[in-house]
């Protein structure tokens, strides 16, 4: 990233009135689906208008119709829906628009930026010929004028070879240069309006707050209206002039990004706002918050502008008291799970050589410790969490599992077999974690069973007490998976997890499928149960926040090294490593402000980083 | 890629020694004498009969003749058969003519299986649809003889539109009937396979994208749904050549086709073992070779496969 260009606060500042003329006006959208011969309402009476250089950020958690109201604009929707209402596109009427015009509109006046870059391009065709086909389709050019712009275009949104990125297939290019090079395809026509429909969500946090970076610059230099759709609310806190709330269809609240955020009117705002796991936080009370973008400023020696010399020595020096005032931990009795210089391999398949996922890791786990695993995609951090089950062999080192050596353990063997015992795991994805043809009493009790510990009428003792351990009623034993939601699919995994008193915890990215509000109950429930039942767990994540609220140490791993590990504060108020470092910098708050400086921080890291 | 290539055919040798062993095994295990079976009822002299014997090894344990059979051939002298034919001729003789009747059916299952399983993907529920989904439903429930005499019957003999058998002058035109009832069991699963695939690509992301971009219908349909949902297609197309040769035994004979089916068909009769292995090592050959294409064929669709690793 070395053409950075830092954001215009003044530009961020102004309020709506200064900005340029309506581009998108919407009044009275309602939307229907279809559902088993009854319309079923997805969004109802909507009203908002986005003015040119203008970000609106529709915020809402999943179900709220933030995405089908934003795809009914341009007629995207499936055919079992119903759309009604006015959209004016600088004052030309949308909706019942014959299927020509909205043709033309589609593309080159407003472009959509997908959520999943992986799927939303076609993986048989290049990004060049994709970028092509809409350049073509809208301007009269010759194909080497096409190509020409289609070029630039990739230039454009940062891309570091836009030739090869031109020629590359999707699937050859990682997650941020997709998305990228969805939105170099949205821009490739000057739209005046840009739907970006959970553009980051996919993404790792630095890419994400790459991603952002670029939005940002595009907004300045290409002055679209930008409707952004997100769940997120440190990338709204980035990126958004103004805010419209939706819950259930409805928007409950819309104001300038200022106003949501530092005086929300509507109880769901607040409780959205609440809910956010927001990296320092997670601390026992409100008062040892951690000041993430002081501690970065005072470990890498940052000079902020945006921030008060004064005000900022005041808050790294109270960081650094905090840190010294915090307990070392002090581990006690035998470590429950131990990796000296551990090596992780993904077995050789037929032709594919094995692959090595995690080299020299060393890390320990003592009763009733929480150790939060952070790393990107690819960083090994699931990969560690495989192997203490013994999903995975150990290819060198030594790994000890409540007090027996694993490394050299037989696949499926005995020792292995009694190990898992005491492990309990929980996985990502709820829904296809738990067999879908079981009742999810029998899911729970599936351990036990097999593992003689109960049955008959005690083994339904027992299912009924976990079930009420993760506060799910009883009768729900009978029910089937997919009669229940996401948040509380995972009850139930986690309830499955504690059925044998595991001394061990694996918990892989429990809550990154669930809503905010859903996670932040999940995550209470998962840190009281912790408390209460004492067991030490591994809980690997891809979100700093998260950890932030259950940990006591942090390990942070990045292509396949733990490259720094602490406590919780040592982490956080004193991170040393680099990547640590630019890690911290790129969660984003949900605190406009705040952002501001954590931005401009993060500018500064990258640049000292080159 | 070359590398790919050359591996596959390379892969070749095993599969064939393989299969003519077998099938040469099969046929020395066949009961019967097919010496005396050439001279039906009548009594032939016991000289004549050690002489034939002897010219077709027939007096050679296994191992010798499956040996001598390699080593001709080896040698490109696929010897005669036992009417004193030379094989070679044999074969240049049918299977032009059931390589007609296969490429033949191949394109009226494929042309027509892809356009209809497209029509009917893109219309799921409606009337075409389930009018299609039934109608192939019923073409898969019935035999191929079946269907073969019926449409002999009514199309050839009582409507007059076609020749009813194809016999010795073999024309694209005179096949079109047989070509059809071969391929149309196949244009059945091809339809069906398109539809389904027709189906989960037209709610992929990318058609969205696609969408949203501002194409036309047509280029939305043609160039994002119809080329993605080709890549399974093209598979089950490859691997079913096999299906048509196994199939056009039956074919071929209900149509009176001259071709390879009915050749082996006679072979098997009169367990004339060189003729039998002859045209089962050519069906290998074109087997294996058809499946390496469509394995070309799919990296060429699919751009995420890739060989060369």
């Amino acid at each position: 990233m070395s053409d950075y260009i830092s954001p215009d606060p003044a530009g961020a500042d102004s309020g709506p009135g200064e900005k340029g003329a309506v581009v998108l006006e919407v009044r009275d959208l309602s939307v229907d689906f279809g559902v088993d011969k009854k319309w079923v309402p997805a969004a109802v009476g909507l009203n908002y208008q986005v003015r040119a250089g203008e970000v609106l950020a529709i915020v809402g958690e999943s179900g709220s119709g933030k995405s089908a109201s934003s795809m009914a604009l341009l007629g995207l929707l499936p055919s079992n829906s119903r759309v009604s209402g006015s959209v004016r596109l600088s004052g030309k009427e949308l909706l019942g628009a014959d299927a020509a015009n909205i043709r033309s509109v589609r593309g080159k006046d407003v472009a959509v930026i997908f959520q999943e870059p992986m799927t939303a391009l076609n993986p048989v065709y290049t990004v060049g010929a994709q970028i092509v086909e809409t350049v073509r389709l809208h301007n009269e050019v010759s194909p080497d004028e096409a190509r020409e712009r289609a070029l630039r275009m990739l230039d454009l949104v940062e891309l570091p070879d836009p030739e090869k990125a031109f020629r590359s297939y999707p699937h050859q290019l990682s997650g941020g240069q997709r998305q990228r090079a969805m939105i170099a395809q949205s821009l490739s026509c000057d739209p005046k309006l840009l739907i970006a429909d959970e553009p980051t969500t996919a993404l790792d946090v630095t890419v994400q707050a790459e991603i952002l970076d670029l939005m940002r610059n595009l907004r300045n230099k290409l002055d679209s209206a930008i409707v952004l759709i997100t769940h997120d609310m440190g990338v709204v806190a980035d990126l958004a002039d103004r805010i419209a709330v939706m819950r259930r269809g409805l928007i409950v609240e819309t104001g300038t990004a200022d106003q949501i955020f530092h005086n929300p009117q509507h109880p769901y705002t607040q409780a959205l706002l609440a809910a956010v796991p927001h990296l320092g936080q997670g601390g026992t009370d409100a008062e040892t918050e951690v000041d993430v973008t002081a501690a970065l400023a005072a470990a890498t020696h940052a000079e902020l502008e945006s921030v008060d010399h004064d005000e900022l020595l005041r808050r790294e020096r109270e960081n650094a008291a905090a840190l010294a005032a915090a307990e070392a931990a002090r581990p006690a009795g035998e470590p429950v799970l131990e990796l000296t210089d551990v090596a992780i391999e993904y077995p050789k398949q037929g032709r594919v050589p094995a692959f090595r996922a995690v080299e020299g890791a060393n890390l320990t786990i003592y009763p009733g410790q929480v150790v939060g695993l952070v790393g990107e995609s690819g960083s090994g951090k699931t990969t560690i969490g495989r192997a203490a089950v013994g999903l995975l062999p150990v290819a060198a080192g030594s790994m000890r599992v409540v007090g027996q050596d694993i490394s050299a353990a037989k696949k499926n063997g005995k020792q292995l077999h009694q190990v898992r015992r005491h492990i309990g795991m929980v996985f990502q994805d709820p829904s296809s974690s738990l067999n879908p043809r079981l009742p999810i009493g029998e899911s729970i009790g599936e351990p036990m069973y097999l593992a003689g510990v109960a049955k008959g009428p005690d083994l339904q003792k027992r299912i009924e007490a976990l079930l009420d351990q993760v506060e799910l009623p009883r009768d729900y034993r009978n029910r089937y998976p997919h009669e229940l939601s996401g948040g509380q699919k995972q009850r139930v995994g986690i309830a499955r997890a504690l059925s044998l008193k595991p001394k061990l915890m694996v918990a892989d990215e429990p809550t990154s499928a669930l809503d905010v509000s859903v996670q932040a109950k999940v995550l209470e429930l998962f840190q009281n149960l912790q408390q209460e039942l004492g067991f030490a767990c591994l809980f690997v994540t891809h979100d700093l926040a998260v950890v932030d609220v259950l940990a006591d140490r942090i390990c942070v791993m990045q292509r396949g090294r733990i490259v720094e590990q602490g406590t919780r504060d040592q982490i956080l108020r004193n991170p040393q490593e680099p990547y640590t470092q630019r890690l911290l910098a790129a969660v984003p708050l949900p605190d406009p402000e705040k952002q501001r400086e954590r931005r401009e921080l993060r500018a500064q890291l990258l640049a000292v980083g080159e | 890629m070359i590398q790919y290539i050359l591996r596959r055919l390379l892969q070749v040798i095993p599969v064939f020694l393989g299969t003519t062993l077998l099938v040469y095994y099969m046929v020395f295990a066949l009961p019967g004498d097919p010496i005396a079976a050439l001279f039906g009822d009548r009594q032939p002299n016991p000289a004549v009969i050690a002489a034939l014997r002897q010219q077709y090894n027939l007096d050679e344990p296994f191992w010798v003749q499956y040996g001598l059979f390699l080593k001709n051939l080896f040698t490109f002298n696929l010897g005669n058969d036992f009417t004193g034919q030379p094989i070679a001729a044999t074969l240049g003789r049918v299977f032009p003519v059931t390589a007609m009747l296969a490429i033949e059916a191949l394109v009226i299952q494929g042309v027509f299986g892809v356009a209809a399983g497209l029509f009917a993907g893109l219309r799921k529920g409606k009337l075409f649809d389930s009018t299609v989904l039934i109608t192939s439903l019923v073409v898969i429930a019935i035999p191929t003889f079946v269907l073969g005499f019926v449409l002999q019957l009514v199309v050839g003999v009582q409507l007059g539109w076609a020749k009813p058998t194809v016999g010795a002058n073999v024309t694209w035109g005179t096949l079109l009937l047989p070509a059809f009832v071969l391929g149309l069991v196949s244009f059945a699963y091809v339809l069906r396979l398109t539809r389904a695939s027709v189906i989960e690509n037209m709610n992929a992301d990318y058609v969205r994208t696609a969408t949203a971009k501002g194409l036309s219908r047509p280029r939305v349909v043609f160039a994002h749904i119809l080329r993605n949902s080709m890549i399974p297609v093209a598979t089950y197309l490859g691997a079913n050549l096999g299906g048509l040769m196994g199939g056009a035994i039956v074919t071929e004979g209900i149509f009176n086709v001259p071709g390879v089916g009915q050749k082996l068909y006679q072979a098997i009769l009169r367990s004339e073992g060189p003729t039998i292995v002859a045209i089962v090592s050519v069906f290998v050959l074109i087997f294996v070779v058809a499946n390496l294409l469509v394995d070309l064929l799919y990296a060429w669709l699919d751009p995420r496969i890739r060989y060369d690793k």
